[in-house]
């Protein structure tokens, strides 16, 4: 699901904080996610290696992507897996309709796949008249109030319990005022149950697609897209054309790293191989593009593609901690989707390589080593270069180049500065400058460090 | 010496301790008294292309010393990574491997040992995420990896002066640059929670090696009217009673 708006990030981050108890819960929240995956790492003297290691086999996908692709689709189809290519988001939907349009199918069972929140899947099956449900809880729970996820492996982490209970209340019938998660979880089972034994159709998304045996693993703690696809008489597995590893023993590096990074745990409760279909079922992989070798192509943002979709950089991004994840208005938030974004709509998300500070926390806790601090200072000069960024700022920062080249206009200016600052605080101490809205400014001293230099060397060598 | 814009405005006696504590560890000290600023607001802004004249500047200014010094972990690192000049790379290329900001000078090049300064007051250690994560001179949480720290191997060997511990020990403070302006609301809101940190834990003065963190603390601090007080990391160094 889209966010039907044109608010950009720091509207919608100052929005979220208008309450402030709510973000220090949220940012509490995913900072114990954070905490949990730093036990977790320390636990593995090896992690660092991990880490490299992981990196090092993704850039060679990365630079050998066409030939995996061919030769994990010639496996897959020696498996008895029907394969389609998409090439953006609109061919994968499509797709995906005609598959189930072909055999009479009008409802689908759904795990969590990130690449058809991007694709807007939802959005599009639901005009076509096919009901989509999400199986995965968080998703199920986002789904039922119509918001699009807000953390692409918490998806309902910003709603809090008693929340959920409202929206159980209100659609699956659990009591009023019913807040206890592990009711509230046992009623999501209940209703779930149901969809999984009456739908013909599951999609689901892919972790890995092994191009040496053309088999794909799907991680869920849930086992949801297990119960969807092992029920279902068609499975279609939806993923982006960078999912790919070269060899099955690589898994042993990604499954150590992913679940440690997501959440703290070892491994997920569910690693599932799926490789060939069961007598009498179907499975479909697509494999989409959308975008993504446009990013190949980009030289400083293609190692961006290495991402396998943890969250650890949201989760310990303080701008995401503190501005919630649908502040990004896009599919994928927080930092890697602050990279990710801009690639596939420049003007649209020319917002999001700015709300960040640069403090590169992301970039320690990635699993595959994505320098997505760096990354983010690049976007910013693309996104002003391609003409993107405000009039106003680009003045002003003509400017500030300007006297900050020139010794004299600085010198001139700073004591100028300080002067306001000093005699006419009225000029910087209000409501048109941000700064002063929650912070007082500095102090202004009586002379800069260059003047009290000056007259100290004129004292020395007096 | 190299002092960051803001510094030689606004924080002169962070300057004048720095100066002072880099002539009693022994070293001829200049200030070059036609440098400005390293260029770093235009560049994180998205307007490298416009700092061109900032950097022929500063390699007029500093080219030729032994070494450049800078009491901030942020400037520094604009310096080490961003700082390239038309016709005179040479020079950039030498500055770049030149500058260092103040604590790892002390720690690595000075290798100072042992200092006179005496602080008699419950401190805690603000990181700077540019000299923390860009400078490397601290470990960082999230990696593991052995730790240490420069600026903590240094406030050890004043006198009186307590550390005290913090929940999140590298989160950052939200500064960011132009951030700060453009993202008043998270900006603000992550400078409230990092001086909540300090102040939960006892501390009376908030130091850090980078004073744009802590010129954004205080901001936060003087609006709670608080008695906690922020300090440069020099003018504790430097320090005596």
């Amino acid at each position: 699901m889209s966010t039907a708006t044109t608010k950009d990030h720091p509207h919608l981050a100052a929005e979220f904080n208008r309450d402030e108890p709510r973000v220090n819960w949220h940012d509490e929240t995913l900072w114990w996610v954070r905490a949990k995956r730093d036990i977790a790492a320390h636990k593995l003297p090896e992690w660092e290696l991990l880490r490299e290691t992981a990196s090092q086999i993704k850039l060679n996908v990365l630079s050998n992507l066409s030939t995996y692709l061919e030769q994990f689709e010639a496996n897959a189809i020696k498996n008895g897996i029907i394969v389609h290519w998409a090439a953006d988001a609109a061919e994968h939907n499509q797709i995906v309709h005609n598959l189930l349009e072909q055999r009479g199918i009008t409802k689908m069972v759904k795990s969590k796949s990130m690449l058809t929140e991007e694709c807007h899947l939802n959005e599009y099956l639901k005009e076509q008249g096919i009901d989509v449900i999400d199986s995965d809880l968080g998703e199920r729970i986002v789904q039922l109030a119509n918001e699009p996820p807000s953390h692409i492996v918490l998806p309902c982490i910003h709603k809090k319990k008693e929340e959920i209970g409202d929206i159980f209340h209100e659609h699956l019938g659990s009591a009023k005022g019913e807040s206890d998660p592990k009711i509230l979880t046992e009623t999501a089972r209940q209703h779930l149950r149901e969809v999984f034994l009456t739908r013909r159709a599951a999609l689901t998304g892919v972790n890995f697609a092994v191009a040496e045996t053309g088999e794909f693993v799907i991680c869920t703690n849930e086992g949801n897209a297990d119960m969807g696809a092992h029920l279902a008489e068609i499975h279609i597995a939806s993923m982006g054309i960078e999912k790919i590893i070269p060899e099955r023993k690589h898994l042993g590096v990604f499954l150590r790293l992913l679940t440690r990074s997501a959440t703290g745990q070892p491994i997920t409760t569910y690693s599932s191989h799926f490789s060939k279909p069961q007598d009498g079922t179907e499975i479909h992989i697509v494999i989409v593009d959308n975008g993504r070798s446009i990013q190949l192509g980009r030289e400083e943002f293609r190692n961006s593609l290495k991402c396998i979709r943890c969250g650890a950089c949201m989760n310990t991004c303080p701008v995401y901690r503190k501005s919630g994840g649908h502040s990004y208005h896009t599919a994928v938030a927080g930092p890697i989707g602050s990279i990710l974004a801009p690639n596939l709509d420049m003007k649209k998300y020319a917002d999001l390589p700015f709300a960040s500070t640069l403090c590169g926390s992301c970039s320690n806790v990635c699993p595959v080593k994505i320098d997505i601090h760096d990354q983010l200072y690049k976007w910013r000069q693309v996104i002003v270069k391609e003409g993107y960024s405000p009039k106003t700022k680009t003045m002003a920062m003509k400017a500030m180049a300007l006297t900050l080249a020139s010794p004299t206009l600085y010198r001139m200016g700073g004591k100028t500065g300080r002067l306001v600052f000093k005699y006419a605080p009225f000029a910087v101490n209000n409501k048109l400058n941000p700064w002063y809205n929650q912070r007082e400014m500095p102090k202004a001293p009586d002379e800069s460090f260059g003047e009290w230099y000056a007259k100290r060397k004129g004292a020395k060598n007096s | 010496m190299f002092v960051p814009c803001y510094v030689d405005q606004f924080y002169p006696k962070a300057a004048i301790a720095t100066l002072e504590l880099l002539e009693k560890l022994g070293c001829e000290v200049h200030y070059p008294k036609n440098q400005t600023c390293c260029g770093q607001p235009m560049a994180n802004s998205g307007y490298e292309h416009l700092t061109g004249g900032c950097n022929n500047l500063f390699v007029d200014n500093f080219s030729g010393y032994d070494y450049i010094v800078c009491p901030s972990g942020s400037c520094t690192l604009h310096i080490k990574e961003h700082l390239h000049a038309d016709g005179k790379e040479e020079q950039a290329t030498e500055i770049r491997k030149k500058v260092y900001e103040l604590t790892e000078f002390l720690v690595d090049v000075l290798r100072v040992k042992q200092l006179t300064a005496t602080f008699p007051y419950r401190v805690g250690l603000h990181q700077s995420c540019h000299g923390l994560r860009g400078l490397r001179i601290a470990q960082m949480s999230e990696l593991v990896a052995e730790p240490f720290s420069k600026p903590e191997q240094l406030l050890d060997m004043v006198n009186g002066l307590e550390l005290v511990p913090l929940s999140r020990q590298d989160d950052c403070c939200g500064f960011g640059g132009t951030f700060c302006v453009v993202e008043e609301a998270v900006s603000a809101k992550m400078g409230k929670d990092r001086v909540a940190d300090h102040v939960s834990h006892g501390a009376q003065y908030i130091t850090s090696a980078d004073l744009s963190c802590l010129m954004h603390l205080e901001g936060i601090l003087r609006r709670q009217n608080s008695d906690v007080k922020v300090i440069h990391v020099a003018e504790i160094l430097n320090h005596s009673m």
